[in-house]
């Protein structure tokens, strides 16, 4: 099954919380290699969609497949290993260091030391972190944007098949966060990631994605190329490309 | 005595209590953790438990400690008295703040970094230890650091279980009237609580995020100063035995093994240091568990953890048998020996020789200038009078309310309850003007106290006398023996005088009187 072209897939997925629906009747598949943007409105659930792929929530209705077998199936430490996360904001650990904070995947899989160094040496890199100036330092010893950077190279340390990433560029100005939207994607095609990327951005969602899935009140309204979103006649992405066309 | 010579004199001993102090201490906040620590997680994780739970840590708390002690003298395994009650009691109370401590320091942490680290494929296990208590810890340490300055407070109280430690010094100083006891006793806690509030602050501000630098630094200061505590907790032994002090129980291993008890004032240990040295000197193995509080010699005596200590005929009959007051020293010493045996398979030793009974006291100059003699005297003077008296005398059936009532007393001010032996300070002192002392103390002179004559036969006679298990009875017949009817009032109040006014230690008086007699 691994072996098959689809990654994930979402089949008539509900999930509420106290009796609230805040996902309904999701269908969704994602490609080996391709990247899939979540886009929507604050509060669309599109991050409550990421949480079920690696099963940080679990769905009231309906399955989640990794890899063609159901989340619910497979033990969650096991799935989530294989998968690489890079949260909403922050998530990293205090207490470690920013080697440290790469490492703990590799740590976790009982890697030794000196591969450990050496992996983690080559994803500061990768995200643009000179080893010799960052690696000691503690997250609150580093910038927004650098953070971020960690982030990422903590989710890609382990090598998964497999990326979510929740507005990883979020709370960044535009400069920055053009600069690393362009390396993320180099990395991407480069690593050939399988990726589920959020924004709420459209410029970030035409610029990353492979296809978009726009999100609407718990509902995936619109799923395509960013060509299609281009010239989709839904009022809902009519509104976001207007946005971009100012 | 000057302090520096009080010091030079006794250093050995107080090496010995403050190692002890440390051992209990140590000992019991490392239960507390043990057991806290695991508790506090499990709370973290069942959150249904934290209301039962933290409130049980909660009412320990508030359990005044020396009730506490007192309640878990009856418990086996657990209880008793010595330091492992002492250990069990403080253990409980230090429960509390590293209980509350590690859940507030785990659920204080952001729930973003819980979830990162379920996202990384964590166990439950991995989390807890990679990322929960490192970044709990500075809020764990703290409730640990708590938990052991309360410790080093609550444990000089202890020492009315015959914990001994630091409170050995400040129960003796407050009974003997002695400055010096009561200065080292207290300066010695309190450095101590300093020390360990540094060592375990320096550890505690190392896991501080951010401060890497002074990280290491950090933490060998303060394990520097725990190692220094704990090496004074082991070498303040190896020290104090070699020196062979020799009271923390280091007996040959065979003979018969005996263990006395006493109450915790003055003429109790000299009583029971008499029959210690007489016992040892037939060649049995005693143990000695001096200064209990209260009730504690009693309880203790039924629940095996002594076998013998000196008791009054009168507080045998009346506060424990609950019998009313006699005035019949004879019929008072049979019933009290009949119900003993019956009741509670206790044996009574001969009578020794003297009575310790209630004295009614008041200043010699007082007595002098208004020229009063016996109790009756005083009732029309004393409206005004401020009376104070010992705990014991204020429950008793045979103390205040009987006593006021016989005399026809109508004191306008409420009686002070408090310490006996602060009773005869303040009355030295004018605070009091009328106080029950013990007949036979050696504060009475001492002070220039006046004991007024029991005109009206009210208090019941204290004799003098041993209990034993009846078990041990056989093996301390001799002793028993030989100190019938054996010490005066006189001599009594001799003893005492030397130990309370002169400072002298209760061992030597007892040797000397054992030499002379
Ligand atoms: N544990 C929860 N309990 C109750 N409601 C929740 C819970 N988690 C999410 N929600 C609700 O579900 C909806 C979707 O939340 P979600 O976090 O998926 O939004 P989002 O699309 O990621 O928004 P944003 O762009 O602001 O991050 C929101 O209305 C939110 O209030
Ligand atoms: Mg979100």
């Amino acid at each position: 099954m691994s072996e098959s072209r689809t990654i994930v897939s979402f089949r008539d997925v509900a999930f509420e919380v106290a009796g609230v629906r805040i996902l309904e009747g999701v269908n969704l598949s994602v490609a080996r290699g391709e990247t899939l943007v979540l886009l929507g409105e604050s509060g669309c659930g599109k991050t409550t969609t990421l949480k079920l792929i690696n099963r940080l929530i679990e769905p009231t209705e309906g399955e989640v497949l990794v890899n063609g077998g159901s989340t619910m199936a497979v033990d969650a430490v096991e799935l989530r290993r294989g998968i690489g996360y890079v949260l909403q904001e922050g998530g990293l650990f205090p207490h470690m260091t920013a080697a440290e904070n790469v490492g703990l995947p590799l740590r976790l899989a009982g890697r030794d030391r000196a591969l450990i160094e050496g992996r983690v040496a080559e994803m500061l890199e990768l995200v643009g972190l000179d080893p010799e100036r960052f690696a000691a330092r503690f997250p609150h010893e580093l910038s927004g944007g650098q953070r971020q950077r960690l982030g990422v190279a903590r989710a890609l340390v382990a090598d998964p098949d497999l990326l979510l990433l929740d507005e990883p560029f979020g709370a960044l100005d535009a400069l920055t966060r053009a600069a690393l939207q362009q390396e993320f994607a180099r990395i991407v095609r480069e690593l050939g990631k399988t990726v589920v990327f959020v924004t709420h951005d459209l410029h970030e969602a035409m610029l990353l994605g492979s296809r978009i899935a726009l999100m609407d009140k718990g509902r995936v309204v619109f799923l395509g190329t960013p060509e299609e979103f281009a010239a989709s006649p839904l009022p809902l992405a009519r509104a976001y490309l207007e946005t971009v066309a100012l | 005595m000057s302090f520096l010579d009080f010091i030079t004199a006794n250093w050995r001993e107080l090496i010995m209590l403050t190692r002890e102090h440390i051992a209990i201490v140590m000992l019991s906040t490392a239960f507390a953790v043990v057991l806290g620590l695991p508790l506090g997680v499990l709370l973290t994780r069942v959150r249904a438990l934290q209301a039962p739970v933290l409130g049980f840590a909660n009412v320990m708390q508030t359990v005044p400690s020396l009730a506490l002690f007192g309640l878990l003298i009856p418990i086996p395994f657990i209880g008793g008295i010595g330091a492992r009650t002492a250990v069990i009691a403080l253990a409980l109370y230090a429960l509390l703040p590293v209980i509350r401590n590690t859940v507030t320091g785990i659920l204080g942490i952001d729930p973003k970094i819980r979830e990162a680290a379920d996202a990384m494929g964590m166990t439950g296990a991995e989390r807890l230890r990679l990322v929960e208590l490192p970044l709990a810890a500075p809020v764990i340490l703290t409730g640990i650091r708590v938990a052991v300055v309360i410790s080093v407070g609550v444990a000089t109280v202890a020492a009315a279980v015959g914990a001994g430690g630091l409170g050995t010094y400040i129960f003796r100083g407050l009974r003997q009237n002695d400055n010096n006891l009561l200065i080292a006793g207290a300066v010695a806690s309190a450095l101590l609580a300093l020390l360990f509030d540094l060592a375990l602050g320096q550890i505690e501000r190392s896991f501080t995020i951010g401060e890497r630098t002074k990280r290491t630094s950090r933490r060998i200061i303060g394990l520097g100063i725990a190692g220094a505590l704990a090496a004074v907790a082991v070498v303040g032994g190896l020290l104090v035995s070699q020196a062979n002090l020799g009271r923390a129980g280091e007996l040959p291993a065979s003979g018969e093994r005996i263990v006395v008890g006493s109450k915790d004032f003055t003429e109790s240990i000299i009583l029971a240091e008499i029959l210690t040295q007489l016992l040892e000197g037939e060649g049995f193995a005693v143990e000695r568990q001096f200064e209990l509080g209260g009730n504690l010699p009693h309880d203790s005596l039924l629940a095996g953890k002594i076998d013998v200590y000196p008791e009054y005929t009168g507080t045998a009959f009346t506060a424990i048998l609950k019998r009313d007051p006699i005035t019949d020293p004879e019929v008072v010493y049979r019933e009290t020996a009949g119900s003993y045996e019956r009741e509670f398979g206790l044996v009574l030793s001969p009578p020794l020789g003297f009575a310790n009974d209630f004295a009614i006291l008041i200043r010699g100059d007082v007595a002098r200038l208004q020229r009063l003699r016996t109790i009756s005297d005083t009732v029309p003077v004393s409206r005004d009078w401020q009376a104070g008296f010992g705990q014991d005398f204020m429950s008793r059936a045979d103390g205040y309310p009987g006593f006021v009532r016989a005399y026809g007393f109508a004191f306008a001010r409420q009686p002070r309850e408090m310490d006996l032996s602060l009773t005869y300070r303040a009355l030295a002192a004018g605070e009091l003007d009328i106080i029950a002392g013990n007949s036979t103390d050696g504060l009475i002179s001492a002070l220039d106290l006046f004991q007024l004559q029991d005109d009206r036969r009210y208090f019941p006679p204290y004799e003098a006398v041993f209990v034993a298990r009846r078990d041990k009875a056989e093996l301390l017949r001799p002793a028993f023996e030989r100190l019938r009817n054996a010490i005066s009032t006189e001599e009594m109040r001799k003893m005492n005088l030397e130990v309370d006014g002169n400072k002298r230690q209760p061992r030597e008086v007892a040797a000397e009187w054992l030499r002379e007699n």
